[in-house]
């Protein structure tokens, strides 16, 4: 019966992506259309979470790993989307900020 | 141990991410939600630290972790101070292909070290992280090519027209089958040849695709951009077993195609209609069939008077506004108009302006207070009790061939029903159709007063008689 007990962890994964599909189905229709440009450029700055790929691929250590070569290379693509990342992020979410720091209320 | 938490680090930087997007519900909420989004960056961030475990003696590695976030982070924050806002489109462009560059290289980090994510050893990767990982890379590719073709045309770099030659969707099928092999090839050989093949390849066929979109259809291209590079992020992150990754790459993946779906509907045109593209290249209109009809002209002084003595005026502003940077000069003449009594609004359409939601933010960037400002279903019945309907830069989204001549090309699309409001005032530079190659009978009628000129110096002329 052990094969019961154990899912593949994939199945939880696949189970996370499509529900929260459906999270951003349902959240992005109530975006109001005003905010569509900020909805794209903070969409932009979040899928810029991606650093975390480039943060281990950085951090990675030469020693325990072992394979020499192959490991710098890993290292300096990291180092470069690291920089493309961070671009991506401090740039989305503060051009995000500007933007909505424009939308104002009529002064009563 | 260190695992379950940083799992669950994850999982909350999902959900501030969510709430992110959440809070673009109202203009109120969004700079919280904006907040919520840093935060869950930082502990993305965070999190990842402490789980990639690096040694405080390994200089090296921190020295590249702080000059990647602080060569990457200041050329953001500059970017972010300086754009103009009539250069969204273009800024998102480039961000997008950004996205795409970075998955392309977090998996090619990940073919080289397997080790570093735990996904296997060097030519023992798991057939699953495979897949994965070929899917990342092809949608990276494509989003990195197809975004930076994009912003070429956004920015002028390149004609806005659309590229068409014969055979061109035969050869962009071929090519998707091609990718398909080549996903095979990778999956079973872990080549490295194969891997840098396929990347090539999707490369090119993100600019294919691009290509034959026209500068119009920007928006539609734009927000399928913000998809692809949601999917592409949401492959990484099954490469990674990284929750906060899959649940963005899904948000983002699904945000865009609705944006491109919204897009579609405000066009009137099916989604492969508009990724086939073509639409609008030449004008369809010979010049013999362009009747000699004439038009109401006036000046400034014409229309200042008109705007005057309206009780009530509705501004349609379009793509045309914001090339000619006319939204300032814009708000002073609804400001003076205002103290004069006049009740102003405006009216946005879906698909005007080069992205979702472009002319609102360039309103906002004006001062212009966003409750003001209203959708096409919001306002549309109300132009039949208006004065002034007073268009600025738009043309095709006020045509009132798409209600009435089913051979318009644009026939079925939504458009605003200015010609309803007592006086049109229409800003423009001539009488030349707009981006659809149509001509306008708006511009005939004889409610229907043209002015024209560049957009900026009409308003500022207007001001100046006010």
């Amino acid at each position: 019966m052990a094969e019961i007990a154990q899912i593949d962890p994939f199945i939880f994964r696949i189970s996370i992506f499509v529900l929260a599909i459906f999270v951003g189905y349902y959240v992005v229709w109530s975006v109001t259309p005003a905010l569509h440009t900020p909805l794209m450029s903070v969409t932009n700055a979040i899928s810029s979470v991606i650093i975390v790929g480039a943060l281990l691929a950085v951090a990675v250590n030469m020693k325990e790993v072992g394979g020499g070569g192959t490991v710098s290379v890993s290292k300096a693509l990291g180092f470069v989307a690291l920089i493309l990342a961070s671009v991506n992020i401090f740039g989305g979410f503060l051009v995000t900020q500007r933007m909505l720091g424009m939308y104002k209320k009529k002064q009563k | 141990m260190t695992q379950n938490i940083a799992a669950i680090a994850y999982l909350i930087a999902g959900v501030l991410f969510i709430l992110a997007l959440r809070g673009l519900s109202s203009p109120e909420t969004s700079r919280r939600g904006n907040l919520a989004g840093m935060a869950g960056m930082v502990l993305a961030v965070l999190t990842t630290l402490y789980v990639a475990d690096v040694r405080f003696s390994d200089g090296l590695t921190w020295g590249l972790i702080g000059a990647g976030i602080a060569i990457g982070g200041i050329m953001g924050v500059v970017i972010a101070r300086r754009i103009p806002m009539t250069a969204m489109p273009q800024l998102v462009a480039a961000f997008h292909s950004l996205v795409g560059v970075a998955a392309v290289l977090v998996a090619a980090a990940a073919l080289y070290t397997p080790e570093a994510y735990g996904i296997g050893t060097q030519e023992q990767i798991k057939l699953s992280s495979l897949i994965e990982m070929s899917l990342g890379v092809a949608i990276g590719a494509i989003t990195f090519s197809g975004s930076v073709v994009a912003f070429a045309k956004l920015q002028g770099l390149v004609s806005g027209a659309p590229v068409a030659f014969r055979g061109q969707h035969p050869l962009n099928a071929l090519l998707g089958l091609v990718t398909i092999g080549f996903i095979v090839w990778f999956c079973t050989s872990q080549a490295h040849t194969a891997f840098w093949s396929l990347t090539a390849l999707t490369i090119a066929l993100g600019v294919l695709i691009i290509i034959p979109i026209g500068g119009a259809d920007m928006p539609v291209v734009i927000s399928m951009l913000n998809s692809y590079s949601g999917w592409a992020a949401a492959g990484i992150g099954f490469t990674l077993e990284n929750t906060a990754l899959i649940i963005t790459g899904a948000l983002v993946g699904s945000s865009g195609a609705i944006l491109s779906y919204i897009m579609c509907k405000g066009m009137n045109r099916s989604f492969f209609n508009v990724i086939l593209g073509g639409f609008g290249g030449k004008s369809e209109v010979s010049g013999a069939q362009v009747e000699q009809r004439p038009v109401k002209q006036g000046n400034a002084e014409d229309a200042a008077f008109i705007l005057k003595n309206a009780g009530s005026v509705i501004v349609v502003p379009g793509y045309g506004m914001a090339v000619a940077q006319a939204q300032h000069a814009l708000r002073e003449m609804a400001d003076m108009l205002k103290k004069k009594g006049v009740k102003i609004s405006y009216a946005v359409h879906p698909v005007a302006g080069r992205m979702p939601g472009h002319m609102n933010v360039l309103l906002a960037e004006a001062n212009i207070p966003y409750d003001e400002v209203f959708e096409l279903e919001e306002i549309n019945n109300q132009f039949a009790q208006t004065d002034v309907a007073f268009v600025i830069g738009a043309n095709d989204v006020t045509n009132p061939a798409a209600k009435n001549d089913p051979s318009s090309p644009i026939y079925g699309m939504q458009v605003l029903d200015v010609e309803k409001a007592h006086t049109v005032l229409f800003v423009k530079r001539s009488l030349a159709p707009g981006y659809a190659g149509i001509d306008n009978e708006l511009f005939y009628r004889d409610n229907t007063m043209m002015l024209f000129g560049d957009g900026k110096k009409m308003v500022e002329g207007i001001v100046k008689l006010l």
